[in-house]
């Protein structure tokens, strides 16, 4: 059974293994330095389908077969899947899952997505709901325009400080502990909201969260960066970065060198100059962990990370009516060892 | 000759109006549509008070084909209209005047919408 | 958070960088400009035809909204754009564009509760608050004829 430590975290003391994964991304992620990590790279974005939202849900189908299929798992070996998307309804998981015929928990969490349905899957796993759980996630350019900004033939300018939509997916499934990576705790966030409006700046927006529960995180387990390898959030982008680091150095927490960004991570700022601050969207963070920070982990070039993605949960209506946009950061301690015995005795 | 100097008054009061529309996405949060609906108005303010006018006889193009020359085709619309129907002027004046170019926009927008498909821009 | 809203927007103030001004008015002016002479040519274009003075500025905004409107569905528009912002935006083109751009994208929720309905869901309030104008100028034109 998972253990409380501190206020905020949850130990998860079998560690339960991240037992396979995979990324899928479409052109600009194929541009991007992480081209080679993914599974799968689609050169027609639409997948063949007529509409974006089904090109999106299409992802979804995609990702948990292949997903499926690199584990060697048929769909009865795994009892549910925590999956959500950014578009209303969460879409793209309902409509994209429908056909596996498995128990489906929708979950909101805009970008944050991929963390918060990982973490739910390996606490299901670890408190003997589920034998195998699965976390999926996406999001689509065309689809998040659509429901978000402008109709994608609309001639606007996009500001530096935007972020740049991925077209991706990522699922994982958790199981008993058996090899690496290891799921070792997680934080949940609380919603943080300093005030900002600017729908074209999420990073902003985001950062507070971020900090919040990264302090939550350090405060709870008595650690610090120093030991961990690296620690991942998921898309602040260049701006957010920026200001996580900010946030969390008066509070005597120094990120500089031991901290990187998924959105920054996943495309070439310099060459793609388009995605402005970097990338964003649930396929960010998720198609970073799943095509490339997992496999460290699992090839032991990573010993410890930890992973935060962040979500901004922008609903246009409410910011429209002059209301600033919350966000929200949950955090996975992802390791290539299980915890040691004398830990969790 | 004249076509060449007409065009130059074009280009520069043309691109004025737009320099200036750049300035106020880059410097402020207004957003675009907020931008267009204010060039229309001040059009409209400017038209009424017989100042736009002079500058469409200067620039020509360069001033009725920003959106502010739509602005000022509405006033000159309803100027007209009240002058020739009185009180019904009022109603029928800004889209009589406008109707060539919304009518415009809506069928070919329509067309368009119909012959083409939407495509990937990610 | 020991730091208040007002602090945290300044903090993200600095760490935003401002829009490349320098390089996007002279654009903005430069392709705004052209777009305005394209009109002034077919300005002339029309008078040679012989269309009078009178309805020669209305063919030359309907031209233009059809090239638009072209330019949108063969999906060029926005590429321009892209680089021109205001100088695409500003002009009758512009308007077109955000006619055009919503009609094509939501044509996959039927022609009538997704192409039509959404078609003004951009350039509506520029209908709306032009009109609303023009209206309170009438209103003020009749009110000073009577007195």
């Amino acid at each position: 059974m998972a253990t409380r430590i501190g206020r905020y975290t949850l130990r998860l003391d079998t560690s339960p293994s991240v037992e396979c994964y995979a990324a899928i991304g479409a052109k600009k992620e194929a541009e991007g330095p992480l081209a080679a990590c993914f599974d799968q790279l689609m050169e027609d974005s639409t997948l063949g389908e007529q509409t974006w939202e089904k090109a999106e849900s299409r992802l979804q189908k995609e990702i948990v077969a292949l997903a499926l299929n690199k584990g060697g798992l048929s769909p009865e070996e795994i009892d549910c899947i925590f999956a959500g998307d950014l578009l209303n309804q969460c879409t793209s998981s309902s409509y994209g899952l429908r056909s596996f015929g498995l128990p489906l928990i929708g979950v909101y969490g805009a970008c944050s997505t991929m963390a918060e349905s990982l973490g739910l899957a390996g606490l299901f796993v670890e408190g003997g709901f589920a034998r195998r759980a699965m976390a999926v996630t996406s999001s689509h350019f065309c689809s998040a325009e659509k429901q978000f900004r402008f109709p994608l033939e609309y001639g606007g300018q996009r500001p530096p400080t935007s972020q740049w939509t991925v077209t991706g997916a990522g699922a994982a499934v958790a199981g008993p502990s058996g090899g690496p990576p290891y799921l070792r705790a997680v934080t949940f966030g609380r919603v943080q909201d300093m005030g900002i409006k600017d729908a074209n700046n999420m990073g902003a927006a985001m950062a507070p969260a971020a900090a919040d529960t990264l302090l939550r995180y350090f405060d709870d387990t008595r650690t610090a960066p120093e030991d961990y390898d690296m620690i991942f959030t998921g898309d602040l982008g260049q701006i957010g970065s920026d200001l996580l680091l900010q946030l969390t150095a008066p509070r005597g927490i120094d990120l500089a060198g031991k901290h990187t960004d998924c959105g920054l991570l996943i495309y070439d700022r310099k060459k793609q100059t388009e995605v402005g601050a970097g990338g964003s969207g649930c396929g960010c963070a998720a198609t970073v962990l799943c095509g490339y920070l997992l496999d460290q982990l699992r090839e032991g070039r990573f010993q410890e990370i930890l992973f935060m993605a962040t979500g901004a949960l922008m609903s246009p209506t409410i910011v429209q009516q002059g209301e600033s946009i919350p966000g929200v950061a949950h955090l996975l301690h992802l390791s290539a060892n299980p915890w040691p015995k004398e830990v969790v005795s | 000759m004249t076509l060449f100097i007409d065009c130059v008054k074009a280009f520069l009061v043309g691109g004025c109006f737009c320099a200036i529309g750049q300035l106020f996405i880059d410097r402020t949060k207004l957003t675009p549509a907020r931008i267009l609906v204010a060039y229309v108005v001040i059009g409209v303010v400017l038209g009424a008070l017989g100042l736009y006018q002079p500058l469409v006889d200067f620039a020509g193009a360069g001033a009725s084909v920003p959106l502010c020359g739509f602005g000022n085709l509405l006033a000159q619309g309803v100027r007209r209209a009240v002058e020739e129907q009185g009180l019904l002027g009022i109603f029928t004046g800004g889209l009589t005047a406008a109707a060539g170019g919304v009518c415009a926009a809506v069928f070919f927008g329509l067309l368009g919408a119909l012959i083409f498909r939407p495509g990937d821009k990610s | 958070m020991s730091m208040t809203p007002q602090e945290y927007q300044e903090l993200c103030n600095k760490a935003s960088p401002s829009s490349k001004s320098l390089v996007r008015i002279p654009t903005a002016f430069a392709v705004g400009g052209l777009i305005c002479v394209i009109g002034q040519l077919l300005l002339a274009f029309y008078g040679s035809l012989g269309v009078s003075e009178e309805q020669a500025p209305a063919w030359v905004s309907i031209t233009l909204i059809f090239l638009s409107a072209l330019l949108t569905g063969l999906r060029v528009y926005d590429n321009i754009a892209r680089y021109a912002g205001a100088g695409t935006l500003v002009p009758i083109t512009g308007f077109a564009n955000a006619v055009a751009s919503p009609a094509l994208e939501f044509k996959s929720e039927g022609l009538v509760l997704g192409l039509a309905a959404k078609m003004f869901v951009i350039a509506g309030p520029v209908i709306v608050y032009g009109l609303a104008a023009s209206v309170a100028y009438g209103l003020l034109l009749v009110l000073a004829s009577l007195l």
